[in-house]
């Protein structure tokens, strides 16, 4: 386990229906609690990456106007992107910026003004995340997919709708906590079950809230870090992995092979197993993302992901607590801000900052990121 | 050009597998097959990521598949809404995916993940031409 790079700051605006500002307004708070949490100046900051789906923006090239409103230039500053994942490809290309020793000190800067444009045009956009030859021009939608991922788990596994709702219980009871959320209160097991139904299976309290948002991180090598940092939270492993676009191209729909692949490559860099997970983001877009994220990251075996739930181990105090901060699908998803956000989490829970959600001595957590449906997968594991 | 002319709401007029329309016109559903490593690939394309051969064949998807998963959509994306509700499926065709719309007129009762189900194409007005599942 090696502790070459850290995070020292990080930052995130509240999560909101519509943001009253423009997209340069919206990152500036998330931008300045971590510079702030960080104990730095702009001035400091080596290198900018910056993470949003452009097709959401107005604006052209934005990291070119952040690294501007933000006090960044000179700098370098580019923007990556892999749909709801592009967060923390972002902060895997800030790990590779400072390994290789071109920058000691890189910001990651994720964002979305989900609200720029109307949420049909969303909806449509979304849509062309998938193979716009093969599978849109039959009316594919995020739900849809993950729908299909939920009814091939329920074929095989004997998993319920009831199942999914309790993890939407549980998001509800944390969300209500976090004063961040766009959605910040509790809902019963009977709304979430008699919800009007999306796709089906997926109801409408399956599914995360569009959400206007942005989310900050600064990275620095071990030297810097232990220099200006009181608490650095270390990357101790790194995984990402790809699937094929089309669902035809899928070994298999009661899971996803990206996260898996993915959670065997950060495990095996950082040395530990999912045993030794303390606390856990999971990319729960939707009820069964979340369930499916249990056995991909190896915290159920294959099929047994509703048991956790069931027995309520994914609660605090439960062998492995999950989104403990509500999860998207209370927070909100503003895709580029996604990934920065969840990552701020377990940064909070490994120093102790976790207030009323602080998961008690936790030591190492992980970050599981996904973009699309299952076509891109981070998974991130940070320590003490 | 020729491709708009594929699926309820085509995105894409350009590409080297645009004969697929004009192999759903006479009925057929197809894949396509590298003649030099036999590699089949559904959705259909014009180059081999196995050997990096082009000049695929055109090879027509046959018998019955079985559906592999489903879902009733209630909400369409923007040039759907008037569709919805429809039923999204991927079936396998001994091996070979097939994502797709299952028949309207199909109950939503009678569908079962393992059902077997064929394929059969359908003009749509205005001219475009599609496909979908039917039960077998």
């Amino acid at each position: 386990m090696s502790k070459d790079v850290a995070i020292i700051g990080a930052g995130q605006s509240a999560f909101v229906r519509g943001y009253a500002g423009s997209i340069r307004e919206l990152v500036f708070e998330a931008f300045r609690e971590a510079v702030r949490d960080a104990g730095l100046t702009p001035g400091d900051i080596a290198a900018s990456v910056v993470c949003s789906a452009p097709e959401y923006d107005k604006q052209r090239s934005p990291a070119g106007l952040l690294a501007e409103y933000l006090g960044l230039n000179p700098q370098p500053c580019f923007t990556v992107e892999s749909l709801c994942s592009s967060g923390t490809t972002g902060l895997r290309v800030a790990y590779g910026l400072i390994k290789s020793g071109l920058h000691d000190i890189v910001v990651v800067i994720g964002f979305q003004k989900m609200s720029e444009i109307t949420s049909a045009e969303a909806q449509e956009r979304m849509g062309r995340g998938a193979d716009i030859m093969w599978e849109s021009p039959f009316g594919s939608t995020m739900p849809a997919y993950y729908a299909m991922h939920a009814r091939a788990h329920f074929a095989r596994y004997g998993t319920t709708e009831e199942d999914l709702a309790l993890i939407r219980v549980k998001a509800g009871k944390y969300g209500k906590l976090n004063e961040k959320a766009v959605y910040r209160k509790e809902v019963s097991l009977e709304q979430v079950l008699n919800a009007d139904t999306v796709a089906g299976p997926l109801k409408r309290f399956d599914c995360c809230a569009n959400a206007d948002g942005a989310g900050c991180l600064i990275l620095a090598g071990a030297d810097r870090a232990r220099e200006m940092s009181p608490h650095p939270v270390w990357i101790l492993g790194l995984g990402s992995a790809s699937d094929s676009m089309t669902l035809s191209g899928r070994r298999s729909l009661d899971g996803l092979n990206c996260a898996r692949v993915a959670a065997e490559q950060a495990y095996a860099m950082a040395g530990v197993g999912p045993q030794d997970i303390d606390v856990a983001e999971v990319h729960d877009c939707f009820t069964i993302a979340e369930l499916m994220a249990y056995e991909n990251l190896g915290f159920a075996a294959p099929g047994e992901g509703a048991g956790l739930i069931r027995e309520g181990q994914t609660y605090l105090g439960g062998k492995i607590p999950v989104n403990v901060d509500g999860g998207l699908l209370s927070k909100g998803h503003p895709i580029g801000a996604t990934g920065c956000s969840q990552v701020r989490t377990i940064v909070m829970q490994l120093r102790g900052q976790g207030g009323p959600v602080q998961v008690p001595g936790a030591a190492i957590g992980l970050v599981h990121n996904i973009g699309g449906v299952g076509i891109y997968g981070n998974v991130i594991i940070l320590g003490r | 050009m020729g491709f708009e002319k594929f699926g309820r709401k085509g995105f894409t007029s350009q590409t080297r597998v645009s004969a697929f329309v004009d192999y759903l016109e006479k009925g057929e559903l197809c894949a396509t097959r590298c003649p030099a490593c036999g590699r089949v690939y559904f959705p259909p394309r014009a180059d081999c990521a196995g050997c990096l051969g082009s000049g695929l064949e055109w090879a027509k998807i046959e018998g019955n598949g079985s559906l592999v998963s489903y879902t009733r959509v209630n909400y369409g994306p923007a040039g759907f809404e008037s569709d919805a509700p429809y039923t999204l499926a991927l079936v396998d065709f001994n091996g070979v995916k097939v994502f797709g719309q299952l028949n309207a007129d199909v109950p939503e009762t009678a569908v079962r993940v393992g059902m077997l189900l064929q394929p059969a194409v359908v003009t749509l007005p205005g001219g475009q031409v599609t496909y979908e599942f039917l039960p077998a």
